[in-house]
């Protein structure tokens, strides 16, 4: 146990003297938290658009000017003919042109009935029917302004309401996401690098010729790194309710606990990617091309998972990241206590047991 | 351009990293065709020196020059007409001895012709007949050394240095170690050598021998044996480490 | 010239003879555009939808019948009060639940208008948006029926201004997704995998001692910077033709444009992104802090590119950042040039950014290494 306990402490100093390694180790993370907070959003706002008012009365001028109004639009173009529409979409100046047909006043008086086009670039679908539904909306207010002396049938109306996040903030949704990619990324990271680095410069087998045992070694080399990652987590849950004021209903205790249960299963990972490879390069590439994407895009953290096709909605349960968002979001936004994430996190907890079954597994073979 | 046949001249030269001399006023000079040994404990300031002399690294103060080019201004000169084996083996571990051969014959501008001429040279000279295309990695540690050596003559440099050449090897590959550089020598290439072995300062025409930086003594083994009245050169540089 | 040749030379035998890395340079990448390409919408399907519905009456089971006619919706389950919905909300196995009340029916009829409670769990608040559209149109399509069922239109009553809104979608009518992302992730995957692998090339060489070696040659640092980025240009281009070829095939996505042009902008984008990997090699000393500075970057690059979320709806400051995010580029000219067709002059301003982008960071890079210390 002395010798262990020595050896961690070596491993303890070789970290911290490295100054750089440590300012983007902690940096990295704050500068990461602090940008996305603030930068990421999906919503849509400020899309510019362009007009083409071929009927310029008075009806159209009103329209145009509620959509002005909006904060989602900015209208920033003027257009005359159709055939122009094509050469601005190509350009990529904007996202949608209005089109007011020609008799779009008069139609509306005498027919009660008028039309505008919505012509969206679709490239980005998710762009382009959020614009078009926002002009709808904009339109039907203005329609009931009109008919605001008519009297109205049967309406039920839908009061609705926004659970667990009244003002539809992204803040609520990015922090959560956020903090799992770094916390996943940079601990399975720095495990898998530091421990192939021995096994590249030859120390390793020095370390395991020495009498400590191989699993004391390993975890000697990832405790230091436990320790950094907790101080990551929490400076992150830190900024998250004090800067994004993200409020964390349920117990910190709780999560401060999950917290470090996600940590241990990411380095346990990183071991294990240390396992198969040879080199600090190939460890690199396995830790950032393979992680890095599925991480961002099979955890939920931007996309929902269940509007995903089948197969991957199964290939995304064995993503760590997914359920320890499920937790973070669990605890902090909606206030649930251990009962309701048992299932995630005894997941979290069997990965990290296989991770490292494998991995002491592999080790064995080796040495054999 | 040489001044009385010197191949390096250097004057009071000085490596500050911070308030920290690592290399402090040195001053000597290497006629063409010896064997010039630079002696000194781990940390006296050897790599640090022999850095400035072949131009990667620049020096604080004072002047020297390499193969009559200056060390500050002329660095990729001095480059054309030296060798250098670094005390990390610094070839490549994943090429095989064929492919790092003509891979620094390449670099040095050599021709096709050139290069698969001295490759085979060299193969021969070495006896790695058996392993030209075996990947360096798989190579005993003395081999990988005097190929490395070889390497660094591929393009019949004026001048060769060597950092601690022989770190690691055993006795036997040592001895053959040295006489491919008497052989170099011989040939009429200067070489420049660090090593803290002593015996092997008894191989070098002359030796100079550094302490905390600054050099301590200078001169021909036998001459610095009479004058610290000792039998081995191992005497006389704990005589000096002691101060 | 010849010199450049034997550097380049060595570069791929080291590259193709590292078995590990082989696999993950050009399979990993490639599997992940296939399979990621289809977990990357916003499109919101599957809603799992719960009711309290406390009235029982026709009223109310004619307006869930409308959301179990829905394919937005999976109807899962009535809950006996809004307690335990509220419950199911926070297991997290609904999304959104309806209220109705009691004498739901009977106030409707007797006031003409009546509220109902829908609640809708917005931590993912575009989600919960979108959620909500969907529930206010099934709901206000219901209001229509009811109008055309239980009364008759009095003749005395005025026909209402209508203004009707027609969106058309243009470049992609189906609104398909994979059409949008199998570009950007392709992009994105380019850059990673050049970006990584230089930025780690020189500082390993640093790392194991080579470097020195090279130093003391006489080879001029530009021929030595070209030999040792060439390879990785090499594999750029190559991994954006396979990626091109697997989009067509699997994903048959939309290439209007031409693709000269497309290749002859990667060619000068990968110079940015092997410049900027070269400048990260030259100011780190390990391959460890090489790749924190690489992951640092393109973290930031690949979430504020515009790839997956509108860089339009950022703050103007970090709209600002963006200009200097290499991927955005990209990421907005593959997508104009294959989805659109835009040609030479409608992304000249981009590709201008670009160039310039490419000679500023390769002037560093090559500034910044240094033979001597």
């Amino acid at each position: 146990m002395k010798r262990f306990v020595g050896f961690v402490r070596k491993e303890f100093y070789h970290i911290f003297r490295d100054k750089r390694s440590l300012f983007i180790l902690f940096g990295m993370p704050i500068a990461q938290i602090l940008l996305f907070g603030f930068a990421i959003t999906n919503e849509i706002n400020n899309v510019d658009i362009a007009i083409l008012d071929q009927a310029n009365d008075v009806a159209s001028k009103e329209v145009i000017n509620k959509i002005a109004a909006s904060k989602h639009f900015s209208i920033v173009d003027i257009i005359q003919q159709e055939s122009s529409i094509e050469s601005i979409f190509k350009k990529g100046k904007v996202k949608a042109v209005l089109q007011f047909e020609n008799n779009f006043g008069n139609n509306l008086i005498k027919e009660k009935q008028a039309n505008v086009q919505v012509l969206t670039d679709a490239t980005d679908p998710n762009m382009a029917s959020t614009i078009s539904n926002y002009i709808s909306s904009i339109l039907k207010k203005y329609q009931q302004e009109l008919n605001e002396n008519i009297s109205i049938d049967y309406q039920i109306i839908p009061q609705s309401r926004m659970v667990y996040n009244a003002e539809l903030k992204s803040v609520y949704m990015f922090v959560p996401g956020v903090m799992t990619v770094i916390l996943m990324l940079v601990s399975a990271m720095m495990t898998s690098i530091s421990i192939t680095r021995e096994k590249e410069q030859g120390t390793m087998e020095i370390l395991l010729v020495s009498p400590l045992k191989p699993f004391q070694v390993i975890i000697g080399k990832v405790f230091p790194y436990i320790f950094l990652s907790v101080i990551n987590a929490v400076v992150i849950v830190l900024l998250s309710i004090f800067v994004f004021n993200v409020p964390v209903n349920g117990s910190l205790f709780l999560l401060g606990i999950e917290s470090v249960l996600f940590i241990i299963t990411s380095l346990a990972l990183g071991i294990l990617i240390s396992t198969i490879s040879a080199t600090q390069q190939t460890a690199m590439m396995i830790s950032l091309m393979g992680l890095m994407l599925p991480t961002i895009l099979l955890s939920g953290f931007i996309f929902p998972i269940s509007s995903m096709p089948l197969p991957l909605q199964v290939i995304s349960n064995i993503i760590p990241a997914k359920w320890f968002i499920i937790i973070v979001k669990g605890i902090m936004l909606k206030g649930i206590g251990i009962g309701f994430v048992l299932k995630e996190t005894l997941i979290l907890l069997l990965m990290t047991l296989l991770f490292i079954g494998v991995s002491v597994k592999k080790y064995k073979i080796r040495l054999e | 351009m040489m001044k009385d046949n010197n191949v390096i001249q250097v004057e009071n030269l000085s490596k500050l990293f911070g308030d920290f001399a690592a290399v402090n006023q040195i001053s000597f000079q290497v006629k063409a065709g010896e064997i010039f040994g630079f002696l000194g404990a781990n940390g006296a300031g050897k790599t640090t020196a022999m850095k400035m002399l072949i131009g990667i690294s620049s020096p604080t103060s004072g002047k020297a020059t390499v193969a009559g080019f200056d060390v500050y201004k002329e660095t990729e000169s001095i480059k054309k007409n030296i060798g250098y084996m670094s005390q990390k083996f610094a070839l490549y571990d994943d090429l095989t001895v064929k492919e790092n051969i003509t891979f620094f014959g390449g670099i040095y501008g050599l021709s096709k012709k050139q290069i698969e001429h001295k490759r085979r040279e060299l193969v021969e000279e070495l006896g790695l007949q058996e392993v030209t295309n075996s990947l360096v990695a798989s190579l005993p540690l003395g081999w990988k050394q005097k190929l490395a050596f070889s390497v660094s003559l591929l393009h019949e440099p004026k001048i060769v240095f060597l950092d601690e050449p022989t770190g690691g090897v055993d006795p036997i590959t040592r001895r053959q170690f040295w006489e491919m550089i008497y052989k170099a020598a011989h040939n009429g290439t200067t070489i420049f050598v660090t090593t803290h072995y002593m015996d092997e300062a008894e191989y070098c025409d002359r030796v100079s021998i550094m302490v905390d930086g600054k050099i301590e003594a200078l001169d021909t083994p036998k001459k610095l044996k009479e004058h610290y009245k000792t039998d081995t050169m191992n005497d006389v540089f704990l005589k000096l480490a002691r101060g | 010239m010849k010199i450049i040749l034997y550097i380049i030379k060595k570069e791929f035998k080291q590259i193709f003879r590292n078995k590990g890395m082989l696999p993950i340079i050009f399979i990993l990448p490639l599997l992940q555009l296939v399979i990621l390409s289809n977990a990357a919408t916003y499109e919101i399907k599957n809603i799992q939808f719960g009711y309290v519905d406390a009235d029982n009456s026709s009223t109310s089971r004619e307006l869930i019948e409308q959301f179990e006619a829905s394919t937005y919706f999976n109807v899962s389950e009535k809950f006996p009060s809004e307690k335990e919905a509220s419950q199911a909300m926070q297991e997290g196995t609904i999304d959104a639940y309806l209220n109705i009340p009691t004498h739901f029916e009977r106030d409707l009829q007797k006031d003409k208008t009546k509220g109902i409670g829908v609640f809708i769990d917005a931590i993912d608040g575009s989600a919960a948006g979108v959620i909500n559209v969907y529930i206010t149109q099934i709901i206000q399509n219901y209001n229509k029926n009811i109008v055309a069922d239980l009364i008759q239109i009095s003749d005395t009553v005025q026909k209402p201004n209508s203004i009707e809104s027609i969106p058309l979608f243009w470049y992609n009518q189906t609104l398909n997704y994979k059409t949008f992302m199998v570009p950007g992730i392709l992009v994105l995957l380019v850059t990673m995998i050049t970006l990584f692998l230089s930025g780690m090339n020189i500082v390993r060489e640093k790392e194991i001692g080579t470097l020195e070696q090279i130093n003391v040659t006489p080879i001029r640092k530009s021929h030595f910077i070209i030999g040792k980025l060439f390879p990785f240009w090499i594999i750029g281009m190559g991994l954006l033709t396979i990626g091109l070829i697997l989009a067509k095939v699997i994903f048959n996505t939309p290439m209007l444009g031409n693709l000269g042009l497309l290749y002859a902008y990667t060619s000068v984008y990968i110079l940015v992104i092997l410049g900027m990997g070269l400048f990260i090699s030259n100011f780190t000393d390990t391959q460890q802090q090489a790749m924190f500075i690489a992951w640092f970057f393109i973290v930031i690059f690949i979430l504020m590119s515009g790839l997956f979320t509108p860089i339009e709806s950022m703050p103007k400051w970090a709209q600002i950042l963006t200009e200097f995010n290499p991927i955005k580029y990209f990421v907005e000219i593959i997508r104009m040039v294959m989805l659109k067709g835009s040609g030479f002059v409608d992304i000249f301003p981009l590709a201008i950014k670009t160039l310039a982008y490419a000679i500023v960071m390769n002037g560093l890079a090559v500034w910044s290494y240094k033979k001597t210390t």
